[in-house]
Protein backbone atom coordinates (compact mmCIF):
# COMPACT_ATOMS: atom_id res chain seq x y z
CA UNK A 1 0.00 0.00 0.00
CA UNK A 2 1.24 3.72 -0.87
CA UNK A 3 0.92 6.59 1.73
CA UNK A 4 -1.91 9.02 0.72
CA UNK A 5 -1.16 12.70 0.33
CA UNK A 6 -3.74 15.36 0.79
CA UNK A 7 -4.43 18.68 -0.52
CA UNK A 8 -7.30 21.27 0.93
CA UNK A 9 -8.11 24.53 -0.70
CA UNK A 10 -10.61 26.66 -0.07
CA UNK A 11 -12.28 25.13 2.74
CA UNK A 12 -14.50 27.15 5.01
CA UNK A 13 -17.02 25.98 7.40
CA UNK A 14 -19.15 28.12 9.86
CA UNK A 15 -21.12 26.81 12.73
CA UNK A 16 -24.25 28.81 13.04
CA UNK A 17 -23.00 32.31 12.29
CA UNK A 18 -19.49 31.96 13.48
CA UNK A 19 -17.19 31.04 10.95
CA UNK A 20 -14.27 28.91 11.91
CA UNK A 21 -12.56 28.31 8.27
CA UNK A 22 -12.10 30.97 6.13
CA UNK A 23 -10.45 29.10 2.86
CA UNK A 24 -7.74 26.88 4.69
CA UNK A 25 -5.07 25.65 1.74
CA UNK A 26 -2.86 22.89 2.51
CA UNK A 27 -0.96 20.28 0.33
CA UNK A 28 0.64 17.39 2.14
CA UNK A 29 2.84 15.09 -0.10
CA UNK A 30 2.64 11.51 0.90
CA UNK A 31 4.88 9.60 3.18
CA UNK A 32 5.80 13.30 4.57
CA UNK A 33 4.92 14.84 8.02
CA UNK A 34 3.23 18.26 8.65
CA UNK A 35 2.06 19.89 12.18
CA UNK A 36 -0.53 22.22 12.42
CA UNK A 37 -0.01 25.32 14.72
CA UNK A 38 -2.11 27.73 16.00
CA UNK A 39 -3.86 29.24 19.12
CA UNK A 40 -6.46 27.56 21.01
CA UNK A 41 -9.81 27.95 19.05
CA UNK A 42 -8.13 28.97 16.06
CA UNK A 43 -9.64 25.82 13.81
CA UNK A 44 -7.05 23.27 13.94
CA UNK A 45 -9.29 20.40 15.13
CA UNK A 46 -11.64 21.06 13.11
CA UNK A 47 -9.78 21.49 9.87
CA UNK A 48 -8.78 17.43 10.22
CA UNK A 49 -11.93 16.68 11.13
CA UNK A 50 -12.90 17.67 7.50
CA UNK A 51 -10.12 16.07 6.16
CA UNK A 52 -11.75 12.85 7.88
CA UNK A 53 -15.09 13.26 6.82
CA UNK A 54 -16.33 14.10 10.47
CA UNK A 55 -17.20 17.29 9.61
CA UNK A 56 -18.92 18.53 6.72
CA UNK A 57 -17.10 21.85 5.09
CA UNK A 58 -19.36 23.69 3.44
CA UNK A 59 -17.47 24.71 0.85
CA UNK A 60 -13.76 24.04 -0.69
CA UNK A 61 -12.16 20.85 -1.93
CA UNK A 62 -10.53 18.09 0.14
CA UNK A 63 -8.37 15.55 -1.91
CA UNK A 64 -6.86 12.39 -0.26
CA UNK A 65 -4.91 10.28 -2.28
CA UNK A 66 -6.15 12.49 -5.79
CA UNK A 67 -9.33 11.64 -5.03
CA UNK A 68 -12.17 14.79 -4.49
CA UNK A 69 -13.74 13.22 -0.79
CA UNK A 70 -16.12 15.80 0.02
CA UNK A 71 -17.92 14.08 -3.97
CA UNK A 72 -17.18 10.73 -2.78
CA UNK A 73 -19.87 7.92 -1.98
CA UNK A 74 -20.35 6.71 1.32
CA UNK A 75 -18.83 3.40 0.38
CA UNK A 76 -16.06 4.73 -0.98
CA UNK A 77 -15.52 7.39 1.90
CA UNK A 78 -15.53 4.25 4.47
CA UNK A 79 -12.89 2.63 2.24
CA UNK A 80 -10.33 5.16 2.44
CA UNK A 81 -11.38 5.35 6.10
CA UNK A 82 -10.36 2.02 6.11
CA UNK A 83 -6.47 3.81 6.10
CA UNK A 84 -6.40 6.61 8.09
CA UNK A 85 -6.00 6.46 11.92
CA UNK A 86 -6.75 9.61 14.30
CA UNK A 87 -6.08 10.12 17.98
CA UNK A 88 -8.75 12.18 19.11
CA UNK A 89 -7.37 15.33 21.26
CA UNK A 90 -9.43 14.33 24.28
CA UNK A 91 -8.81 10.56 23.93
CA UNK A 92 -12.62 9.04 23.47
CA UNK A 93 -11.29 5.71 24.30
CA UNK A 94 -14.69 3.49 24.77
CA UNK A 95 -15.13 3.35 28.37
CA UNK A 96 -17.32 0.26 28.17
CA UNK A 97 -14.79 -1.48 26.43
CA UNK A 98 -11.01 -2.58 28.55
CA UNK A 99 -7.94 -1.17 27.38
CA UNK A 100 -6.98 -4.05 24.70
CA UNK A 101 -9.84 -3.83 22.90
CA UNK A 102 -9.83 -0.33 22.71
CA UNK A 103 -6.34 -0.61 21.10
CA UNK A 104 -7.20 -3.36 19.11
CA UNK A 105 -10.48 -1.83 18.11
CA UNK A 106 -10.75 -1.96 14.34
CA UNK A 107 -8.67 -5.39 13.61
CA UNK A 108 -11.28 -7.09 15.70
CA UNK A 109 -14.18 -5.01 14.68
CA UNK A 110 -13.05 -6.30 11.01
CA UNK A 111 -12.49 -9.85 12.25
CA UNK A 112 -8.57 -9.50 11.09
CA UNK A 113 -7.58 -11.23 13.96
CA UNK A 114 -9.08 -13.41 16.63
CA UNK A 115 -9.09 -12.04 20.39
CA UNK A 116 -6.34 -13.99 21.62
CA UNK A 117 -4.38 -12.50 18.94
CA UNK A 118 -5.63 -9.24 19.48
CA UNK A 119 -4.22 -9.47 23.39
CA UNK A 120 -0.56 -9.97 21.96
CA UNK A 121 -1.06 -7.39 19.86
CA UNK A 122 -2.09 -4.39 22.34
CA UNK A 123 0.39 -5.47 24.64
CA UNK A 124 2.70 -5.01 21.97
CA UNK A 125 1.52 -1.77 20.72
CA UNK A 126 1.16 -0.46 24.27
CA UNK A 127 4.70 -1.48 25.28
CA UNK A 128 5.99 1.21 22.17
CA UNK A 129 3.90 3.75 23.88
CA UNK A 130 5.78 3.12 27.42
CA UNK A 131 2.83 1.15 28.80
CA UNK A 132 2.91 -2.39 30.76
CA UNK A 133 0.97 -5.47 28.97
CA UNK A 134 -0.93 -5.01 32.60
CA UNK A 135 -2.70 -2.08 31.63
CA UNK A 136 -4.36 -3.85 28.71
CA UNK A 137 -7.16 -5.29 31.54
CA UNK A 138 -7.56 -1.86 33.22
CA UNK A 139 -10.78 0.34 32.26
CA UNK A 140 -9.79 3.64 30.36
CA UNK A 141 -11.34 5.22 33.74
CA UNK A 142 -8.94 3.82 35.77
CA UNK A 143 -5.84 5.31 33.49
CA UNK A 144 -4.49 8.66 33.97
CA UNK A 145 -5.34 11.56 31.52
CA UNK A 146 -1.15 10.89 29.90
CA UNK A 147 -1.91 6.82 29.89
CA UNK A 148 -5.56 7.46 28.53
CA UNK A 149 -3.35 9.77 25.53
CA UNK A 150 -1.05 7.11 25.28
CA UNK A 151 -3.59 4.22 25.05
CA UNK A 152 -5.16 6.40 22.10
CA UNK A 153 -2.52 7.31 20.29
CA UNK A 154 -1.79 3.23 20.65
CA UNK A 155 -5.09 2.50 19.14
CA UNK A 156 -4.42 5.45 16.33
CA UNK A 157 -1.52 3.15 15.07
CA UNK A 158 -2.65 -0.52 15.49
CA UNK A 159 -3.82 -1.34 12.37
CA UNK A 160 -1.14 0.41 10.65
CA UNK A 161 -3.10 3.09 9.01
CA UNK A 162 -1.49 5.01 5.66
CA UNK A 163 -2.94 8.32 6.89
CA UNK A 164 -2.81 9.27 10.36
CA UNK A 165 -3.71 12.62 12.29
CA UNK A 166 -2.59 13.38 15.99
CA UNK A 167 -4.63 16.03 17.54
CA UNK A 168 -2.28 17.33 20.56
CA UNK A 169 -0.52 13.96 21.23
CA UNK A 170 2.36 14.83 23.42
CA UNK A 171 -0.48 17.30 26.00
CA UNK A 172 -0.14 16.10 28.92
CA UNK A 173 2.36 13.92 28.60
CA UNK A 174 5.81 14.57 30.71
CA UNK A 175 8.72 15.71 28.77
CA UNK A 176 10.45 11.94 28.65
CA UNK A 177 7.54 10.46 27.52
CA UNK A 178 6.69 13.21 25.08
CA UNK A 179 10.36 12.66 23.47
CA UNK A 180 9.08 8.78 23.21
CA UNK A 181 6.04 9.53 21.38
CA UNK A 182 7.30 12.05 19.02
CA UNK A 183 9.57 9.60 18.36
CA UNK A 184 6.78 6.53 17.41
CA UNK A 185 5.18 9.11 15.49
CA UNK A 186 8.39 9.87 13.23
CA UNK A 187 8.80 5.84 13.22
CA UNK A 188 5.40 5.89 11.67
CA UNK A 189 6.49 7.77 8.42
CA UNK A 190 10.00 6.68 8.12
CA UNK A 191 9.35 3.18 9.02
CA UNK A 192 6.34 2.60 7.78
CA UNK A 193 5.40 5.15 5.08
CA UNK A 194 2.29 6.48 6.40
CA UNK A 195 1.44 10.45 6.25
CA UNK A 196 1.53 12.22 9.35
CA UNK A 197 -0.61 15.50 10.03
CA UNK A 198 -0.08 16.57 13.55
CA UNK A 199 -1.32 19.25 15.66
CA UNK A 200 0.92 20.39 18.73
CA UNK A 201 1.50 23.64 20.82
CA UNK A 202 4.84 22.19 21.93
CA UNK A 203 7.69 23.61 19.59
CA UNK A 204 9.97 21.03 20.57
CA UNK A 205 7.83 18.10 19.50
CA UNK A 206 7.09 20.29 16.18
CA UNK A 207 10.55 20.15 15.55
CA UNK A 208 11.15 16.63 16.15
CA UNK A 209 8.24 15.30 14.00
CA UNK A 210 6.99 18.29 11.43
CA UNK A 211 9.21 17.98 8.44
CA UNK A 212 6.71 20.90 7.42
CA UNK A 213 4.75 23.36 9.66
CA UNK A 214 2.06 25.18 9.17
CA UNK A 215 0.53 27.92 10.98
CA UNK A 216 -3.64 28.38 11.11
CA UNK A 217 -4.73 31.94 11.93
CA UNK A 218 -8.41 33.64 12.13
CA UNK A 219 -9.26 30.42 9.46
CA UNK A 220 -6.75 30.54 6.93
CA UNK A 221 -3.08 28.92 6.75
CA UNK A 222 -0.95 32.43 7.25
CA UNK A 223 2.76 30.42 6.60
CA UNK A 224 4.27 26.84 5.59
CA UNK A 225 7.34 26.33 5.87
CA UNK A 226 10.09 23.85 6.57
CA UNK A 227 9.51 22.97 11.17
CA UNK A 228 12.92 22.76 11.33
CA UNK A 229 12.75 26.49 11.40
CA UNK A 230 9.98 27.02 13.65
CA UNK A 231 11.15 30.08 15.85
CA UNK A 232 13.64 31.50 13.50
CA UNK A 233 11.39 31.74 10.52
CA UNK A 234 11.35 35.48 9.37
CA UNK A 235 7.68 35.50 9.96
CA UNK A 236 6.68 38.28 12.66
CA UNK A 237 3.80 35.92 13.61
CA UNK A 238 5.01 32.40 13.62
CA UNK A 239 8.03 33.62 15.34
CA UNK A 240 6.13 35.50 17.88
CA UNK A 241 3.77 32.21 18.31
CA UNK A 242 7.09 30.01 18.42
CA UNK A 243 8.45 31.87 20.80
CA UNK A 244 5.68 32.21 22.97
CA UNK A 245 6.28 35.91 23.48
CA UNK A 246 3.47 38.47 24.37
CA UNK A 247 4.39 41.45 22.43
CA UNK A 248 4.06 41.07 18.15
CA UNK A 249 1.54 41.03 15.94
CA UNK A 250 -0.76 38.06 17.44
CA UNK A 251 -2.64 40.24 19.92
CA UNK A 252 -4.29 38.23 22.73
CA UNK A 253 -7.94 38.37 21.94
CA UNK A 254 -11.02 37.65 24.18
CA UNK A 255 -12.51 34.53 22.04
CA UNK A 256 -16.34 34.69 21.65
CA UNK B 1 -49.01 41.05 8.47
CA UNK B 2 -50.69 38.47 7.50
CA UNK B 3 -47.78 37.02 5.80
CA UNK B 4 -45.88 37.82 8.88
CA UNK B 5 -48.09 35.78 11.12
CA UNK B 6 -48.29 32.81 8.49
CA UNK B 7 -44.33 32.83 8.65
CA UNK B 8 -44.92 32.71 12.33
CA UNK B 9 -46.96 29.66 12.25
CA UNK B 10 -45.19 28.35 9.63
CA UNK B 11 -41.81 27.76 10.49
CA UNK B 12 -42.26 26.09 13.67
CA UNK B 13 -44.61 23.84 11.73
CA UNK B 14 -41.70 23.18 8.93
CA UNK B 15 -39.05 22.28 11.57
CA UNK B 16 -41.63 19.96 13.03
CA UNK B 17 -41.98 18.43 10.05
CA UNK B 18 -38.12 18.24 9.42
CA UNK B 19 -37.88 16.93 13.04
CA UNK B 20 -40.09 13.67 12.64
CA UNK B 21 -39.07 13.47 8.75
CA UNK B 22 -34.98 12.96 10.18
CA UNK B 23 -36.28 10.59 12.91
CA UNK B 24 -38.17 8.62 10.74
CA UNK B 25 -35.00 8.33 8.66
CA UNK B 26 -33.28 7.49 11.51
CA UNK B 27 -35.54 4.68 12.19
CA UNK B 28 -35.25 3.51 8.69
CA UNK B 29 -31.41 3.37 9.17
CA UNK B 30 -31.77 1.84 12.55
CA UNK B 31 -33.73 -0.99 10.77
CA UNK B 32 -31.98 -1.87 8.17
CA UNK B 33 -29.00 -1.95 9.81
CA UNK B 34 -30.42 -4.45 12.15
CA UNK B 35 -31.44 -6.75 9.37
CA UNK B 36 -28.42 -6.39 6.98
CA UNK B 37 -24.99 -8.23 8.38
CA UNK B 38 -22.64 -7.10 10.05
CA UNK B 39 -23.84 -7.94 13.01
CA UNK B 40 -22.46 -7.29 16.52
CA UNK B 41 -24.04 -10.14 18.88
CA UNK B 42 -21.56 -9.09 21.50
CA UNK B 43 -23.42 -5.90 21.91
CA UNK B 44 -26.66 -7.27 21.33
CA UNK B 45 -26.27 -9.40 23.98
CA UNK B 46 -25.18 -6.92 26.52
CA UNK B 47 -27.86 -4.76 25.89
CA UNK B 48 -30.55 -7.42 26.27
CA UNK B 49 -29.68 -8.95 29.14
CA UNK B 50 -29.43 -5.57 30.54
CA UNK B 51 -32.92 -4.81 29.55
CA UNK B 52 -34.46 -8.37 30.02
CA UNK B 53 -32.98 -9.56 33.21
CA UNK B 54 -31.80 -6.00 35.28
CA UNK B 55 -35.59 -4.78 34.64
CA UNK B 56 -37.20 -8.13 35.47
CA UNK B 57 -37.52 -7.12 39.76
CA UNK B 58 -38.97 -3.10 38.79
CA UNK B 59 -41.31 -4.42 36.07
CA UNK B 60 -42.23 -7.66 38.59
CA UNK B 61 -43.02 -5.44 41.59
CA UNK B 62 -44.88 -2.69 39.06
CA UNK B 63 -46.80 -6.08 37.64
CA UNK B 64 -48.00 -7.71 40.74
CA UNK B 65 -49.11 -4.74 43.16
CA UNK B 66 -51.40 -3.11 40.19
CA UNK B 67 -52.78 -6.61 39.65
CA UNK B 68 -53.47 -6.29 43.74
CA UNK B 69 -55.20 -3.09 43.74
CA UNK B 70 -57.24 -3.90 40.24
CA UNK B 71 -58.76 -6.50 42.11
CA UNK B 72 -59.51 -4.51 45.72
CA UNK B 73 -60.66 -1.53 43.75
CA UNK B 74 -62.91 -3.59 40.79
CA UNK B 75 -64.19 -5.34 43.63
CA UNK B 76 -65.52 -2.56 45.90
CA UNK B 77 -66.67 -0.86 42.42
CA UNK B 78 -68.47 -3.76 41.21
CA UNK B 79 -70.05 -4.37 44.61
CA UNK B 80 -72.25 -1.39 44.08
CA UNK B 81 -73.98 -3.03 41.32
CA UNK B 82 -73.54 -6.92 42.26
CA UNK B 83 -71.16 -7.78 39.66
CA UNK B 84 -67.97 -9.05 42.46
CA UNK B 85 -67.86 -12.25 40.14
CA UNK B 86 -66.37 -10.15 37.30
CA UNK B 87 -63.32 -9.27 39.03
CA UNK B 88 -60.95 -12.46 37.99
CA UNK B 89 -62.11 -11.36 34.32
CA UNK B 90 -61.35 -7.85 34.82
CA UNK B 91 -58.24 -8.42 36.41
CA UNK B 92 -56.49 -10.31 33.29
CA UNK B 93 -58.05 -8.61 30.69
CA UNK B 94 -56.71 -5.20 31.77
CA UNK B 95 -53.78 -6.68 32.44
CA UNK B 96 -52.68 -8.62 29.74
CA UNK B 97 -54.16 -6.33 27.30
CA UNK B 98 -53.47 -3.18 28.73
CA UNK B 99 -51.65 -2.63 31.97
CA UNK B 100 -48.48 -5.47 31.68
CA UNK B 101 -47.52 -3.63 28.39
CA UNK B 102 -48.14 -0.15 29.30
CA UNK B 103 -46.93 -0.18 32.49
CA UNK B 104 -43.85 -2.30 31.75
CA UNK B 105 -43.24 -0.12 28.81
CA UNK B 106 -43.44 2.75 31.26
CA UNK B 107 -40.77 1.60 33.59
CA UNK B 108 -38.53 0.56 30.97
CA UNK B 109 -38.61 4.04 29.55
CA UNK B 110 -37.43 5.05 32.34
CA UNK B 111 -34.25 3.14 33.40
CA UNK B 112 -33.16 1.62 29.63
CA UNK B 113 -34.32 4.83 27.23
CA UNK B 114 -32.93 7.16 29.82
CA UNK B 115 -29.55 5.15 30.37
CA UNK B 116 -29.24 4.81 26.60
CA UNK B 117 -29.49 8.27 26.16
CA UNK B 118 -26.55 8.90 29.04
CA UNK B 119 -24.08 6.32 27.43
CA UNK B 120 -24.61 7.76 23.82
CA UNK B 121 -24.82 11.32 24.65
CA UNK B 122 -21.89 11.24 26.33
CA UNK B 123 -20.36 9.27 24.05
CA UNK B 124 -21.46 12.10 21.82
CA UNK B 125 -19.85 15.01 23.21
CA UNK B 126 -16.53 12.78 24.13
CA UNK B 127 -15.42 12.26 20.36
CA UNK B 128 -16.02 8.89 21.13
CA UNK B 129 -18.79 8.18 18.26
CA UNK B 130 -16.34 9.84 15.78
CA UNK B 131 -13.42 7.88 17.02
CA UNK B 132 -16.14 4.61 16.31
CA UNK B 133 -16.13 6.32 12.75
CA UNK B 134 -12.66 6.73 12.26
CA UNK B 135 -12.11 3.05 13.11
CA UNK B 136 -14.18 1.70 10.17
CA UNK B 137 -17.17 1.07 12.25
CA UNK B 138 -20.48 2.03 11.25
CA UNK B 139 -21.62 3.52 14.92
CA UNK B 140 -25.70 3.27 13.55
CA UNK B 141 -24.53 -0.42 13.48
CA UNK B 142 -22.15 -0.72 16.07
CA UNK B 143 -24.34 1.53 18.54
CA UNK B 144 -27.87 2.15 17.40
CA UNK B 145 -29.09 -1.19 15.76
CA UNK B 146 -28.03 -3.66 18.73
CA UNK B 147 -29.78 -1.43 20.96
CA UNK B 148 -32.89 -0.89 19.36
CA UNK B 149 -32.88 -4.98 18.71
CA UNK B 150 -32.54 -5.24 22.23
CA UNK B 151 -35.35 -3.12 24.15
CA UNK B 152 -37.38 -4.42 20.84
CA UNK B 153 -36.97 -8.50 21.88
CA UNK B 154 -36.82 -8.32 25.55
CA UNK B 155 -40.01 -5.99 26.08
CA UNK B 156 -42.02 -8.94 24.92
CA UNK B 157 -40.54 -11.13 27.55
CA UNK B 158 -40.52 -8.62 30.31
CA UNK B 159 -44.79 -8.21 29.71
CA UNK B 160 -44.75 -12.12 29.82
CA UNK B 161 -43.58 -12.18 33.17
CA UNK B 162 -45.59 -8.83 33.91
CA UNK B 163 -48.93 -10.38 32.92
CA UNK B 164 -48.22 -13.35 35.06
CA UNK B 165 -47.44 -11.76 38.52
CA UNK B 166 -50.65 -9.06 37.33
CA UNK B 167 -52.83 -11.81 37.49
CA UNK B 168 -51.08 -13.16 40.15
CA UNK B 169 -51.53 -10.53 42.31
CA UNK B 170 -55.43 -9.94 42.06
CA UNK B 171 -55.18 -14.01 42.39
CA UNK B 172 -53.71 -13.46 45.92
CA UNK B 173 -56.17 -10.47 46.77
CA UNK B 174 -58.94 -12.39 45.96
CA UNK B 175 -58.53 -15.61 47.14
CA UNK B 176 -57.02 -14.42 50.83
CA UNK B 177 -58.46 -10.96 50.98
CA UNK B 178 -62.16 -10.86 49.10
CA UNK B 179 -63.38 -14.52 49.77
CA UNK B 180 -62.87 -15.93 46.34
CA UNK B 181 -62.37 -20.10 45.48
CA UNK B 182 -59.06 -20.31 44.47
CA UNK B 183 -60.55 -22.85 41.88
CA UNK B 184 -63.79 -20.80 40.58
CA UNK B 185 -61.10 -17.81 40.18
CA UNK B 186 -58.96 -19.19 37.86
CA UNK B 187 -61.44 -20.80 36.14
CA UNK B 188 -63.13 -17.61 35.28
CA UNK B 189 -59.61 -16.41 34.31
CA UNK B 190 -58.63 -18.70 32.00
CA UNK B 191 -62.46 -18.55 30.55
CA UNK B 192 -62.52 -15.17 29.90
CA UNK B 193 -58.94 -15.29 28.38
CA UNK B 194 -58.80 -15.30 24.42
CA UNK B 195 -55.32 -15.52 22.41
CA UNK B 196 -55.88 -12.24 20.71
CA UNK B 197 -55.57 -10.83 24.28
CA UNK B 198 -51.92 -12.50 24.89
CA UNK B 199 -51.22 -11.43 21.12
CA UNK B 200 -51.82 -8.07 20.88
CA UNK B 201 -50.26 -7.72 24.72
CA UNK B 202 -47.38 -8.51 22.95
CA UNK B 203 -47.02 -6.64 19.78
CA UNK B 204 -47.70 -3.43 21.77
CA UNK B 205 -44.96 -4.90 24.05
CA UNK B 206 -42.64 -4.98 20.70
CA UNK B 207 -43.80 -1.34 19.54
CA UNK B 208 -43.05 -0.02 22.32
CA UNK B 209 -39.96 -1.84 22.90
CA UNK B 210 -38.82 -0.18 19.81
CA UNK B 211 -39.89 3.37 20.54
CA UNK B 212 -37.49 3.59 23.76
CA UNK B 213 -35.00 2.40 21.96
CA UNK B 214 -35.29 4.69 19.24
CA UNK B 215 -36.18 7.27 21.67
CA UNK B 216 -33.17 6.71 23.57
CA UNK B 217 -30.52 6.08 20.66
CA UNK B 218 -32.12 8.99 18.99
CA UNK B 219 -31.61 11.87 21.99
CA UNK B 220 -28.09 10.15 22.87
CA UNK B 221 -26.56 10.37 19.25
CA UNK B 222 -27.93 14.02 18.45
CA UNK B 223 -26.96 15.38 22.22
CA UNK B 224 -24.60 18.65 22.27
CA UNK B 225 -23.00 20.70 24.51
CA UNK B 226 -21.61 18.67 27.47
CA UNK B 227 -23.25 17.75 30.61
CA UNK B 228 -26.13 20.01 30.11
CA UNK B 229 -27.15 18.62 26.86
CA UNK B 230 -26.42 14.70 27.93
CA UNK B 231 -28.72 15.84 30.48
CA UNK B 232 -31.48 17.44 28.55
CA UNK B 233 -31.19 14.27 26.12
CA UNK B 234 -31.93 11.48 28.72
CA UNK B 235 -34.83 14.00 30.22
CA UNK B 236 -36.30 14.42 26.26
CA UNK B 237 -35.91 10.12 25.71
CA UNK B 238 -38.15 9.44 28.56
CA UNK B 239 -40.83 12.04 27.97
CA UNK B 240 -41.37 11.59 24.20
CA UNK B 241 -41.01 7.72 24.44
CA UNK B 242 -43.75 7.96 27.60
CA UNK B 243 -45.88 9.75 25.66
CA UNK B 244 -45.09 7.82 22.35
CA UNK B 245 -46.08 4.62 24.14
CA UNK B 246 -49.64 5.80 25.66
CA UNK B 247 -50.08 7.24 22.20
CA UNK B 248 -49.62 4.09 20.30
CA UNK B 249 -51.19 2.11 23.27
CA UNK B 250 -54.16 3.82 21.62
CA UNK B 251 -53.16 3.14 18.11
CA UNK B 252 -52.50 -0.74 18.57
CA UNK B 253 -55.93 -0.81 20.47
CA UNK B 254 -57.65 0.94 17.97
CA UNK B 255 -56.30 -1.86 15.35
CA UNK B 256 -57.25 -4.95 17.50
CA UNK B 257 -60.11 -4.06 19.34
CA UNK B 258 -62.42 -1.60 17.60
CA UNK B 259 -66.09 -2.22 17.32
N1 LIG C 1 -19.27 21.07 16.75
C1 LIG C 1 -19.06 22.39 16.91
N2 LIG C 1 -20.10 23.22 17.03
C2 LIG C 1 -19.92 24.55 17.18
N3 LIG C 1 -18.72 25.14 17.21
C3 LIG C 1 -17.63 24.38 17.10
C4 LIG C 1 -17.73 22.95 16.95
N4 LIG C 1 -16.50 22.44 16.86
C5 LIG C 1 -15.66 23.48 16.96
N5 LIG C 1 -16.32 24.65 17.11
C6 LIG C 1 -15.73 25.99 17.23
O1 LIG C 1 -14.72 26.10 16.25
C7 LIG C 1 -13.61 26.78 16.76
C8 LIG C 1 -12.35 26.01 16.47
O2 LIG C 1 -12.37 24.82 17.22
P1 LIG C 1 -11.18 23.78 17.19
O3 LIG C 1 -11.58 22.65 18.08
O4 LIG C 1 -10.81 23.46 15.80
O5 LIG C 1 -10.00 24.62 17.87
P2 LIG C 1 -8.48 24.19 17.98
O6 LIG C 1 -7.73 25.03 17.03
O7 LIG C 1 -8.34 22.73 17.86
O8 LIG C 1 -8.17 24.70 19.46
P3 LIG C 1 -7.35 23.95 20.62
O9 LIG C 1 -5.93 24.22 20.39
O10 LIG C 1 -7.85 24.63 21.85
O11 LIG C 1 -7.69 22.51 20.55
C9 LIG C 1 -13.85 27.00 18.24
O12 LIG C 1 -14.13 28.35 18.44
C10 LIG C 1 -15.06 26.18 18.56
O13 LIG C 1 -15.88 26.88 19.44
MG1 LIG D 1 -8.10 21.20 19.07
Amino acid sequence: MSALGVRLQGVRKSFGTKRVLDGVDIEVAPNSSLVILGGSGSGKSVTIKCILGLVQPDEGVIEIGGQDVTRMSRRDRLALMDRMGMLFQAGALFDSLPVWENVCFKLLAQKRITRAAARDRAAEVLAQVGLAASVGDLSPSELSGGMQKRVALARAVAARPDLIFFDEPTTGLDPIMGAVIDGLIVDCVQRLGATAISITHDMASARRIGERAAMIHHGRIVWTGAAAQLGDTGNAMVDQFARGEREGPIQMELRK
Amino acid sequence: MVGAALAGIGRPVLSACESVGRLALFAAEAVSNIIRPPFYARQFWRHFVEVAYFSLPVVALTALFTGMVLALQSYTGFARFNAQSAVASVVVLSVVRELGPVLAGLMVAGRIGAAMAAELGTMRVTDQIDALTTLSTDPMKYLVAPRILATTLALPLLVVVADILGVMGGYLIGTVKLGFVSAAYLDSTWDVLEAMDVISGLIKAAVFGFVIGLMGCWYGFHSKGGAQGVGLATTSAVVVASILILALDYVVTEAFFSP
